[in-house]
């Protein structure tokens, strides 16, 4: 299908058509008082010339470090057939059309997307995606309200340890929607303490718990499952779609499974890009399946008997169901989501398991050597998975400053995502590995490392 | 021509009231409404002991082609719904006034049944959509 832009003289007749002088006058019964005008400071167009050299000097600032930067994005390897696939133009182009059954390649591939997710979360169903992990989270919670509606209470408890970017996002989408967040707060080391926990006042509508948690912990996830469906809560899983052919799938957690899962999918075939764009999922049980948002694809067979695939259960989208929408995003990630489907074909359950298994083998490997240094302490004891914090003897940031020196992104400041509980944050590093790293890259970061931080207790 | 039984009571917006001998109020959709929405595939009921006012949202009805919200004719407290429904919604294509009913009511006042159409009325309203 062809991209067929409007050209000026198109604009110009259709306005004279209906008899409108310009577009911004299709848009007059807008009050005035209502009409953003933060668009200004977004600057005039560039050449294509003036925009390759900008954008060849902003990816510029990007290149020749070893990255050991992680919370949420992850510097994996990326095969690469799945760009190579993903380019061609049948995926690339922008948007399904609006008869989506004309594009059956696209139908089939979220299809296969689906059945994969639902494969690896142990969940009955899945979306065709959402925009990212942390939106992923506001619309889980939003879904959970709508799916657990004898519940009045509208109180969503959260863990501490859920990634404070998630949760920032979640507060934004959900906060004039009389959805209360509360905190669970950080008793234990590091995760939480099931026997600490209080459920407060009323019976919350869900609990949100993430596995491997912001500090790259695992947390109980079978009790804090039971606890909180003890409470008759639903239980909303954050996970990393890597740790899952290792971990135990959220549909496992406990006695019954969470309800409603949602993560990033930017580990399997998203490249890091200076932080985005990636794509967000969300499973759930069966049951919640009319409370999903966004699209859905299924399989079923045309008027000849041949297998075809469709936008199916469609009455919860909003060219349908209008305001009482489940939600007002109606769309997904596509080309995203086909780079990450073509990853996970290419990898395959095995694929999958072998890489978190080596990252975590070579997180570990790190987090030993750097344990060495004097003056640094492992800031939880409990075990992880690929990514650790650390306690150092100076602040974070000047390890990190004086490691960008050596070629390595050493990791986040914990002062960064300020977390209620944790002590000496600004002395927090926290630092992800790779199946990538190589063997050389651990031992230079530990002898940089090394170095600077015993000039720093020399000086 | 739809069936429109002329012993119950019809609301503008399609459902069908009918008084129990035991005083309780049963609700349903009107075989007009469920023929304009094609196969229903699935119903969402209202809570059991849910307080309501006439013209509430109690329910929302979903066919292969749209999905329309149930509006209760008249005010109550819940006492009971069709739970054979979540399991076979077709029931509502089949038998809209019997076993298709969606919930029954302890209506507050009976006074409002009184306001709402009759078989004749409702008629009229179905013929004036068709046109």
């Amino acid at each position: 299908m062809p991209f067929i832009p409007h050209t000026e003289t198109d604009v110009a007749e259709m306005l004279s058509e209906i008899g409108v002088a310009s577009i911004d006058a299709l848009f007059d019964e807008i009050p005035q008082e209502l009409v953003s005008d933060q668009l200004k400071a977004v600057p005039e167009g560039k050449s294509e010339l003036e925009m390759l050299q900008f954008m060849a000097a902003r990816a510029e600032q990007d290149q020749g470090y070893t990255c050991f930067l992680g919370a949420g994005s992850y510097d994996h390897h990326i095969p690469a057939a799945v760009w190579d696939l993903t380019a061609r133009g049948e995926f690339m182009t922008a948007y399904t059309p609006y008869q989506a059954e004309a594009s059956q390649g696209t139908l089939q591939l979220i299809y296969e997307y689906q059945s994969m997710m639902t494969a690896l979360t142990g969940m009955e169903v899945s979306n065709a995606s959402v925009y990212d992990g942390a939106s992923g989270l506001a619309e889980a919670v939003l879904m959970a309200i709508r799916a657990n509606k004898k519940n009045k209470s509208g109180r969503v408890l959260v863990a501490q340890t859920v990634h404070p970017n998630y949760v920032q996002t979640t507060r934004n989408i959900v906060h004039n929607q009389n959805v209360a967040i509360e905190m669970l707060p950080l008793q234990g080391d590091g995760v939480l303490d099931c026997d600490a926990l209080s459920v407060g006042a009323e019976p919350p509508v869900a609990v949100v718990v993430q596995q491997p948690n912001f500090f790259g912990l695992l947390e109980d996830v079978d009790a804090l499952t039971d606890w909180a469906h003890a409470q008759g809560a639903l239980v909303i899983a954050v996970v990393n779609p890597m740790t899952l052919a290792v971990l135990k799938a959220p549909g496992q957690w406990g006695e019954n499974g969470a309800d409603i899962v949602c993560g990033d999918g930017q580990p399997f075939g998203v490249p890091m890009a200076s932080g985005g764009p990636s794509f967000g999922f969300i499973c759930s049980r069966g049951a919640l399946m009319r409370q999903l948002p966004g699209r859905v694809i299924g399989r079923t067979q045309d008027l000849e008997g041949r297998v075809g695939y469709t936008l199916t259960l469609q009455a919860r989208e909003q060219h349908i169901r209008r305001g009482k929408a489940t939600s007002n995003i109606c769309t997904n990630q596509g080309l995203l989501v086909t780079a990450g489907t073509i990853y996970m074909s290419l990898m395959g359950y095995q694929g999958i398991r072998e890489t978190a298994l080596a990252c975590h083998a070579k997180a570990n490997q790190l987090r030993d050597k750097l344990l060495q240094c004097p003056g640094v302490e492992p800031m939880f004891s409990g075990p992880c998975f690929h990514e650790f914090a650390l306690k150092l003897p100076l602040p974070a940031k000047t390890v990190i400053d004086a490691m960008i020196g050596e070629g390595v992104l050493a990791g986040l400041d914990l002062a960064d995502f300020p977390i209620a509980g944790v002590n000496d944050a600004d002395h927090g590093l926290l630092v992800a590995v790779t199946e990538k790293r190589t063997e050389s890259e651990l031992q230079h970061y530990a002898e940089a490392f090394a170095r600077i931080l015993a000039a720093a207790s020399e000086g | 021509m739809s069936d429109i039984p002329s012993d119950l009571k019809y609301a503008a917006t399609h459902e069908w009231a009918r008084l129990e001998e035991d005083g309780t109020v049963t609700v349903g959709i009107t075989d007009h409404a469920q023929d304009a929405l094609g196969d229903v595939v699935y119903v969402e009921l209202p809570e059991i002991d849910q307080v309501i006012t006439a013209g509430d949202e109690a329910g929302v009805v979903e066919s292969v082609k749209a999905a329309s919200d149930i509006y209760t004719p008249i005010s109550g407290t819940v006492c009971a719904v069709n739970e054979a429904l979540e399991d076979a919604p077709e029931t509502v294509n089949a038998d809209a006034y019997a076993d298709g009913w969606f919930f029954k009511m302890q209506p507050a006042d009976l006074g409002e049944l009184e306001e709402l159409l009759d078989a004749e009325g409702y008629g009229e309203v179905c013929e004036a959509e068709d046109h």
